[in-house]
């Protein structure tokens, strides 16, 4: 499954626009457990293990617009674009959208 | 020893507590805030004639490329409970956050350099199409572990294997 945020493939022409794919999630960002965040926090810098946890909500957002993609048999996602909403204090959502296509060698 | 004097220390005892905090904030901060600084400025260096980022849609010369990948690079980070206090004054003053606008174009030169490296680790030479996304993350309680999620994303575009000495000069 080729994955792009541009709006074409060099080198392979767009058969046919199958339609909008979507994957979200909604993780929680509350640091109320975490100790080491609020050492952190006194001294400013990188929170990897934040990092590592909204890296992996992208990866399950992005792989949720996979499988609808490849469920409506398409073999390439274009125009892919992130989003992240604040729903409720401590809560966000992830979300990725894009368009899904076939594409065929040129 | 009665009950002013005992109310009177412990008041001292956590005015000093605060003013601890505040300083080892500063102190720290100030030190893992020039680390970063200069482990950016290498990377970005070290990167700059490798991956060029580029916040075009077209790809240029779309025939001196095999394949396209889309690529990301986050990273959050914090301020100190020194640059907080002063920006908390800040905010109730009016004006320039500078502690803040520090630390957001911070995370937005590590995200992309952290672009660059996905990019480089999957034989690209070029990302387009760069667009970022900022987020701020916060305990909700009234301690608010005030921080900033920056997130990065393009197109990295890996170059064919035989025309692999295009001239990065010629855009």
């Amino acid at each position: 499954m080729i994955i792009t945020n541009i709006e074409s493939v060099p080198g392979r022409q767009i058969t046919q626009h199958l339609g909008l794919v979507q994957g979200s999630t909604v993780r929680a960002k509350h640091a109320g457990r975490d100790f080491m965040a609020g050492l952190k926090n006194m001294v400013g810098g990188e929170l990897k293990g934040y990092t590592e946890l909204l890296q992996e909500s992208r990866k399950q957002a992005t792989e949720r617009m996979i499988e609808e993609a490849q469920a409506m048999g398409a073999n390439a996602i274009l125009n892919v674009r992130f989003s992240t909403s604040s729903i409720t204090q401590g809560a966000s959502e992830l979300f990725a959208y894009g368009t899904a296509v076939i594409v065929a060698e040129q | 020893m009665n009950a002013h004097t005992v109310n009177l220390v412990v008041y001292i005892f956590f005015c000093g507590l605060s003013c601890f905090v505040l300083l080892i904030g500063y102190a720290f901060g100030k030190k893992n805030e020039q680390k970063h600084l200069a482990s950016l400025a290498n990377k970005e260096q070290n990167l700059k004639n490798r991956v060029r980022v580029l916040q075009i849609k077209q790809v240029p010369f779309p025939e001196r490329y095999s394949n396209v990948r889309l690529v990301t690079g986050s990273v959050v980070i914090a301020n100190d409970t020194f640059k907080k206090f002063l920006a908390r004054w800040r905010g109730f003053l009016g004006g320039e956050m500078k502690s803040y606008h520090g630390l957001l174009s911070r995370a937005r030169r590590e995200a992309i350099v952290r672009v660059q490296e996905k990019a480089l680790s999957h034989g690209a030479n070029t990302v387009i199409n760069i667009r970022f996304e900022t987020s701020s993350i916060s305990k909700g309680a009234k301690n608010a572990l005030h921080s900033v999620e920056v997130l990065a994303y393009g197109t990295a575009l890996i170059p064919n294997v035989e025309g692999s000495s295009d001239d990065m000069s010629q855009i």
